[in-house]
């Protein structure tokens, strides 16, 4: 159902749903009942299978509990924590849908309509196409220095992470010098 | 450092987009004018490379490990215009493909790790490469290595001084907190920094040749960023790290209002939400800057001076070669 939906539509109304949940007071309070009802709601529509929504978020829960804990530094502050947990979980969730239900592409398209300007349409379609090109690059030669390599302390596993990550963007320089060709022969311009 | 949803309010989310808006637009309108065609790709795989580059983790101290930010790093490799536009781009997808860091944090986000970090880094790259002289190897490699340090703390900052303004986290701690964190985190990125570069510079020294040369050449006015870097500091930073409004209170109840307030001046110093000592706190944060700051810079130069005479330039009997 939402896949169907349009992409301007729906990046505008996970927004919408996230300045509204962003101002909501800074405690604990049933007015959170609105946004995690319609979200919930959504969630059928969406067909967004549980494993994939727990995983994400178990990731994220990783960065909102840093950036929570320093909410507790603060006297009397545990509704702050509270509101700031529950806050951040929703929002969360809204983009959940809003990435499941929607292809970056169409994202792109959208809002390459809305006036983002060439160079960032033309980076952020690249580095997503070539993202897992250049996450297998990095893992073959990680695989290939732990083959070579015998539990290795910390000064090497750091000479050799470094040696990996300059290779890798050696690497990913004559690639695009690669696509440029390649693109050229195909009357880009 | 990615700030979700949820912990800036309303005019903090929107202030730091404009911003971050103005500084992404004047960086796209750079990279237009001054990068020729054949790089343009460079800009979209230098983005999957940042983001390939977060995903290994280096081990640190016990079993803890962290990984690369890649602002400065960036900046250093393909200089500092490119940069933004290409962290502006990992930041868009981590956000819009894998819910990291928020949809309305987003402009916080880039202006932090995408804007600040990346001019701030930059600036402290190119200043410090200006104070070695005579191995330019060397001297990339200890003004990288220094500048990792610097974006990494600047960015923190930032971040305090934006959660103080939505009223999420009191300055004083805040501060405090980031900053010292990062100050030691900060150590992590330079050392990656400084190696990688050295790395890059071993098999490819053209390429990183270019990219500042074409920076230099671009004829690269700090003038517009350093504008926008400081209006967004002004605004997060400035009204709570001056500590002149604490002095005035407390001089201003030396002379008298505290005849008035009567005894309860005495038995009140929790009056305000900070905790005893977090004045003082807020001191000791930008003192230990200070010398955390000399430290760095000191660190950096050793680690520049240790690796490159015994490992980098293979002819470093012949210096005129750079």
């Amino acid at each position: 159902m939402l896949h169907r939906a349009p992409p301007g539509l729906k990046l505008g109304s996970a927004l919408v749903i996230v300045i509204a949940i962003v101002l909501m007071p800074r405690r604990p309070d049933a007015l959170y009942l609105l946004p995690a009802a319609l979200l919930l709601g959504l969630w059928p529509l969406a067909r967004m299978p549980l494993g994939f929504a727990v995983r994400r978020m178990l990731v994220a829960e990783f960065f909102i509990l840093g950036m929570a804990l320093l909410t507790l530094l603060a006297p009397e502050a545990l509704p702050v924590f509270l509101a700031a947990l529950i806050k951040s979980n929703l929002s969360i969730f809204a983009m959940l849908l809003l990435i499941w239900t929607t292809p970056f592409q169409s994202i792109l398209q959208q809002l390459r309509r809305l006036g983002l300007p060439a160079v960032m349409v033309t980076t952020l379609a690249l580095m997503y196409r070539y993202l897992p090109v250049l996450a297998e690059e990095s893992s073959r030669m990680q695989r290939a220095r732990a083959s070579r390599t015998f539990a290795p302390g910390r000064r090497l596993a750091w000479h050799s992470l470094t040696t990996i990550i300059g290779q890798l963007f050696v690497r990913a320089a004559d690639r695009a010098e690669r696509i440029y060709l390649a693109m050229c022969a195909r009357g880009w311009k | 450092m990615h700030l979700p949803d949820g912990f800036l309010d309303t005019k903090t989310a929107l202030f730091s987009a404009g911003v971050a808006a103005a500084g992404v637009g004047f960086a796209v309108r750079e990279v237009r004018a001054t990068l020729e065609p054949r790089r343009m790709p460079l800009l979209g795989l230098a983005a999957a490379f940042v983001f390939a580059a977060q995903m290994l983790n280096f081990p640190v101290v016990g079993g803890t490990s962290g990984h690369l930010t890649g602002g400065v790093l960036t900046a250093v490799l393909l200089g500092p215009a490119a940069a933004v536009v290409v962290l502006t781009c990992v930041l868009v997808v981590q956000c819009l493909v894998f819910a990291d860091g928020g949809l309305m944090a987003l402009g916080a986000n880039v202006f932090n790790m995408a804007i600040l970090s990346v001019f701030g880094g930059y600036f402290a790259f190119w200043a410090a490469a200006r104070l070695v002289r005579g191995n330019s190897v060397r001297a990339t490699v200890f003004a990288a290595a220094f500048a990792g340090w610097v974006g990494t703390v600047l960015a923190s900052i930032s971040v305090a001084g934006q959660l103080a303004l939505s009223g999420t986290v009191p300055w004083g701690l805040a501060f405090p907190a980031m900053a010292n964190v990062h100050m030691l985190i900060g150590i992590g990125e330079g050392l990656a920094t400084g190696l990688i570069t050295l790395a890059v510079l071993r098999i490819r020294p053209d390429l990183v040749a270019g990219a500042q040369a074409q920076a230099a050449a671009a004829g690269w006015s700090w003038v517009p960023y350093g504008l926008l870097v400081s209006v967004g500091l002004a605004v997060f930073v400035a009204p709570f790290a001056s500590p002149w409004p604490d002095g005035l209170e407390s001089v201003a109840a030396k002379l008298g209002f505290e005849e008035q307030a009567g005894r309860s001046a005495f038995a009140a110093p929790f009056a305000e939400y900070e905790v005893p000592g977090v004045g003082s706190a807020t001191l000791a944060t930008a003192l230990a800057g200070l010398v955390g700051t000399v430290l760095a810079f000191g660190a950096a130069y050793l680690l520049a001076r240790l690796l490159v005479p015994s490992l980098g330039t293979p002819h470093k009997d012949a210096p005129s070669r750079n």
